[in-house]
């Protein structure tokens, strides 16, 4: 008799193709910071240099870390905003938290020349590899690894349905706001132009993507606060799309 | 050692019960799961420990609670940085349900697995000796849904995703296999005092 039991369960499935071997994200490397681009009054995306990055897949995130001369570290995570492309670049856009001890350095001392470390890419499961029709919902920061998977699709000049919605409070405060396209509706929160009408994401909003039934079905990607989390994923499931084709990356 | 420039960090002071690599995050509990919260009613909840066991067994909410009530009061360290101090939790301890279905000496690892579908998997060995509990309470209140109410399970010396949320059973095994972070690159094991964030550390 053998005592072996195996366990079947992967409800949860990982997309396929997952780009890079977790050894190479177990490794810290040295980033350079090239640029600096304002987003919003509140955001700003960072252009960074990782000659050794090995890729990833739009929508996974990375660690990044900061060292103070005393060896004291602080390390956050932060999506990939970037498509996957071969520069040796990638792109992060860092929302700036009041009192924030890493985003603050970002928006207040760093320069290009600057280097900071990061290890990654991490956590295929919020990864969008371009394979199935994607439903993506987001909130103000939220919309950073959507836009990597929207910058993807344009990118490689892909077919399959991509819909995009996304909360901002603004106009003003919508990131990537002139480079959203017709696969995006944004919803504001607080104010909005002439004719828009102002207020949060409803099940209004969902019902007319989830009526239109690519073949094979959504994937959803919902990414924000934890609050907007909570509420998207509670409006997709009440309009019907399974609990299992919802992913959900959480900001805090 | 690589000092960024101009980077001084927050004023702080060093608090022994602060692993590496972690900050305190004071009054705020963060929430990280990569699923829908489950509207899971405690009269719904199970609880089921089975594999490599004398007496497979399921428990529901009522004959959880009739096991002997044990309080967990102490820290807890989250993967992605943030560690809370002097949390309570109420529940059962692991024991006490480890007791009834009677492991066999051949067990060495354990697969947890949620209610959503979501597992992680841990060596025996830190599950049991009073080191793991099934949690319903949290500071005498219940526990929130979003924090894996009605029930999780709680394994405070480690990274809190092995402390699987909207716990559903466990499956004792004479193996070591990858749950859901794990296949994602996280640690098996995940000890938080040797930083053992992903695969690799
Ligand atoms: C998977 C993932 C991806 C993410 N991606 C992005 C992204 O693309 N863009 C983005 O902008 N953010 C992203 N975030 C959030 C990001 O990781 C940080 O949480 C955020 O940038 C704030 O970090 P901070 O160091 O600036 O703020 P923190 O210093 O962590 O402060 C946050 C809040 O807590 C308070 N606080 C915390 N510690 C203390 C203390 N010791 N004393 C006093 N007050 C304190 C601060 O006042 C502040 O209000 C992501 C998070 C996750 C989990």
């Amino acid at each position: 008799m053998t005592d072996t039991v195996r366990t079947t369960d992967r409800r949860f499935a990982v997309p396929g193709r997952i780009a890079v071997s977790e050894q190479a994200a177990a490794v810290w490397q040295t980033a350079t910071l090239t640029e600096i681009r304002r987003e919003t009054p509140h955001a700003a995306t960072f252009r960074l240099a990782v000659p050794d990055w090995a890729g990833h897949l739009p929508g996974q995130h990375l660690m990044l870390r900061l060292t103070a001369p005393d060896g004291y570290v602080a390390q956050r995570h932060y999506s990939i905003a970037s498509a996957p492309d071969d520069s040796g670049h990638i792109e992060l856009t860092l929302d700036q938290v009041p009192d924030g001890e890493v985003s603050g350095w970002f928006h207040t001392v760093a320069r290009p020349g600057d280097t900071v470390e990061v290890r990654g890419p991490l956590s295929g499961f919020f990864a969008w590899p371009g394979d199935r029709p994607a439903l993506l919902l987001g909130a103000g920061s939220g919309i950073v690894p959507l836009m990597s998977m929207v910058r993807h699709h344009r990118g490689r000049g892909l077919t399959v349905p991509l819909r995009m919605l996304v909360s901002a409070r603004s106009p003003e405060e919508l990131i990537y706001g002139s480079e959203l396209g017709a696969e995006t509706t944004p919803v504001f929160t607080r104010s909005a132009p002439p004719g828009v009408p102002v207020g949060r994401l409803t099940a209004a909003h969902v019902a007319p993507l989830l009526a239109e039934r690519p073949s094979g079905g959504w994937e959803a990607y919902v990414c924000g606060s934890n609050g907007f989390a909570e509420h998207a994923s509670r409006l997709l499931v009440a309009a019907g799309q399974p609990v299992d084709r919802i992913r959900i990356e959480r900001f805090g | 050692m690589n000092v960024t420039r101009g980077f001084t960090g927050r004023p702080r002071v060093h608090h022994p019960g602060l692993p590496p690599g972690q900050y305190d995050a004071g009054e705020d509990w963060p929430v990280l799961s990569a699923e829908v919260t489950p509207d899971l009613a405690a009269a719904d909840w199970s609880f089921r420990i089975d594999g490599l066991v004398e007496r497979p067994h399921t428990w529901d909410w009522d004959t959880a609670h009739a096991l002997p009530a044990s309080a967990y009061a102490g820290d807890i360290h989250c993967v992605t940085g943030w560690s809370k101090f002097g949390v309570r939790f109420g529940g059962v301890s692991l024991d006490a349900f480890l007791h009834v279905v009677r492991p066999h000496v051949s067990a060495t690892h354990v697969i947890a697995a949620s209610h959503t579908g979501y597992t992680t998997n841990l060596p025996l060995a830190d599950l049991t000796g009073g080191q793991a509990w099934i949690v319903w309470e949290y500071d005498g209140k219940p526990l929130p849904s979003e924090h894996g109410g009605p029930a999780r399970l709680l394994v405070p010396h480690l990274y809190f995703w092995k402390s699987a949320k909207w716990i559903a059973g466990l499956t004792l095994l004479d193996h070591d296999e990858a749950g859901f972070w794990e296949r994602n690159g996280y640690h098996e094991r995940g000890n938080p005092w040797e930083e053992q964030r992903y695969s690799g550390d």
